[in-house]
């Protein structure tokens, strides 16, 4: 085997970098920042998740600010999904489209009021946002901001997170249901605490100031001692989303690809006026779906992995955006965009490990049942 | 790091024991670390003609696959069963249990080309940085 060596000098880094070495991390590029992939071990972090609690500095992702009497215009002209329909210290999961109803990214919008969102973007789209973003709010009363920089966020993950971040916090947090955030001091620094996650577990996600994430992180380490709270590197947070069928930005999803087909018209909202994408989309939608991304689960042993070229019968019928080891399930998952006529769940296909042909099933995603608090 | 005195290594971190004309090949303590929770080796059959420095199996950690290279050219005599089902035992025990396959050797004089324990160790610390 052979392990590349990379210069990680011109990497970006979260402000939790050197606590990250400190804990054993080995750290790794992720889309131009040095992570930790993993600490103790993927299986062991991802069992840690999904059986008591964990901790993610996910300081990468991007946060974007749009305030003023227009915010609400505006962000509803920029995302797919209603925004109309959402209520003060809501959080709603979205696409945000080209034109061609290629997809921008995928993200968070949060509602503080009519006249002030943020958005939580994915780590590698933030600069490409926020000037999509400035591209299009010419015309709107509104100010736009890249506050990435300066925003820090971890992710508490795992049904035991309630109990854990409870004995930090000033609010109580059985009064924020999912998919809502409060304003709340955790350790007595200002936050925003957020029940989202992108595990399937119950959980937070929590944005402060990037001068105060070392504080906060060091103090729920030391109070989750009592919970068998450990880091957690992304090697994990891509198994447990993957278990959990969520599409993944630069695999399921690209500017090329069509939301309708990753079965993401539920947060397409075509009824609503004028968007960013909606002609084409709906376009799309009267033509009716050719292809459909589906749940690919191996029956016999084998680690599918993304690009790996998906069979029915001998013929290639399309190649996977992603694909793991399922720690939960000890078997191999993936996910693939194929032709309806081979979408339909229990479907035999094969799938190609350097060059023999691995029997797989088709599964409906996700691939084990989410336990969010609904 | 754990480098046993009385094996030879390769520079793509497998190390081979060898005993008169037979011989047993894994990968080493850096490696499994490198790699992370492996998951899943691919072993190639009993019988089989391996070749210096080529590609005889496939180890997958949850992240990464990598290749397995022959230390020396050889048949294979047998193969480590157990880590079809239990794939973990190359991250516990690299040099023990998590042993890959036993080869009859082809040509001693291959051996020359390998490294010293102690050359292994300056190999993997320059890999370190």
């Amino acid at each position: 085997m052979v392990f590349i060596m990379v210069n990680d000098s011109n990497l970006k880094t979260t402000p939790l970098h050197s606590i990250h070495k400190e804990l054993g991390g080995k750290l790794v590029p992720f889309a131009g920042w040095h992570m930790p992939i993993q600490f103790k071990g993927v299986i062991q972090e991802h069992q840690c998740v999904r059986d008591g609690v964990g901790i993610f500095d996910v300081s990468h992702m991007g946060e974007i600010e749009i305030t003023g009497p227009e915010a609400k215009k505006l962000v509803q002209y920029l995302l797919t999904n209603d925004i109309e329909t959402m209520q003060n210290n809501q959080a709603l999961y979205t696409l945000m489209c080209l034109e061609t109803g290629g997809v921008v990214d995928d993200l968070l919008v949060h509602r503080f009021s009519e006249d002030h969102y943020f958005l939580c973007v994915n780590a590698s789209n933030s600069d490409k946002d926020f000037q999509w973003i400035l591209k299009n709010a010419g015309n709107f009363n509104v100010s736009v901001k890249n506050t990435s920089q300066q925003t820090a966020q971890l992710a508490v993950q795992g049904k035991h997170s309630e109990a854990l971040v409870q004995k930090l916090c000033d609010t109580s947090l059985g009064e924020i249901e999912y998919y809502h955030f409060r304003k709340a001091k955790i350790h007595n620094y200002e936050c925003i605490v957020a029940r989202t996650g992108y595990t399937g577990e119950d959980g937070f996600e929590i944005y402060t100031d990037s001068n105060d994430v070392p504080s906060i992180y060091k103090k729920i380490m030391e109070e989750g001692k009592s919970f068998d709270l450990q880091p957690i590197g992304l090697g994990a947070r891509d198994t447990l989303r993957l278990e959990m069928g969520y599409a993944l930005y630069g695999n399921e999803l690209s500017e090329n690809s069509n939301p309708l087909e990753a079965g993401l018209g539920w947060v397409i909202k075509l009824q609503k006026d004028d968007f960013l994408g909606k002609a084409a989309l709906k376009k799309q939608k009267d033509a009716g779906l050719s292809r459909k991304l589906v749940g690919i689960r191996l029956l016999e042993r084998g680690v599918p992995r993304p690009h790996y070229r998906v069979l029915h019968e001998g013929s290639g019928v399309g190649e996977l955006t992603s694909g793991t080891f399922s720690p939960s399930l000890n078997t191999g998952i993936g996910l693939c965009y194929v032709s309806t006529e081979y979408a339909k769940p229990g479907t035999r296909l094969d799938v190609e490990i350097r060059k023999s042909n691995v029997p797989a099933e088709v599964v409906k995603p996700p691939f084990l049942p989410s336990r969010v608090k609904k | 790091m754990e480098v046993p005195e009385n094996l030879l290594y390769t520079q793509e971190h497998e190390w081979i024991r060898v005993n008169g004309n037979n011989a047993t090949v894994g990968i080493t303590q850096f490696a499994q670390e490198q790699l992370g929770d492996i998951v899943f080796v691919e072993l190639p059959e009993v019988g089989t003609l391996i070749e210096q420095e080529t590609p005889f199996g496939v180890v997958e950690s949850v992240k990464t696959v990598s290749d397995l290279y022959a230390p020396v050219s050889g048949t294979v005599t047998a193969v480590n069963q157990d880590l079809e089902s239990k794939p973990e035992q190359v991250n516990d025990e690299p040099y023990g249990n998590g042993w890959i396959i036993e080869i009859e050797i082809a040509d001693n004089k291959e051996l020359e080309k390998l490294m010293s324990p102690e050359e292994y160790i300056e190999q993997c610390g320059k890999e370190q940085g």
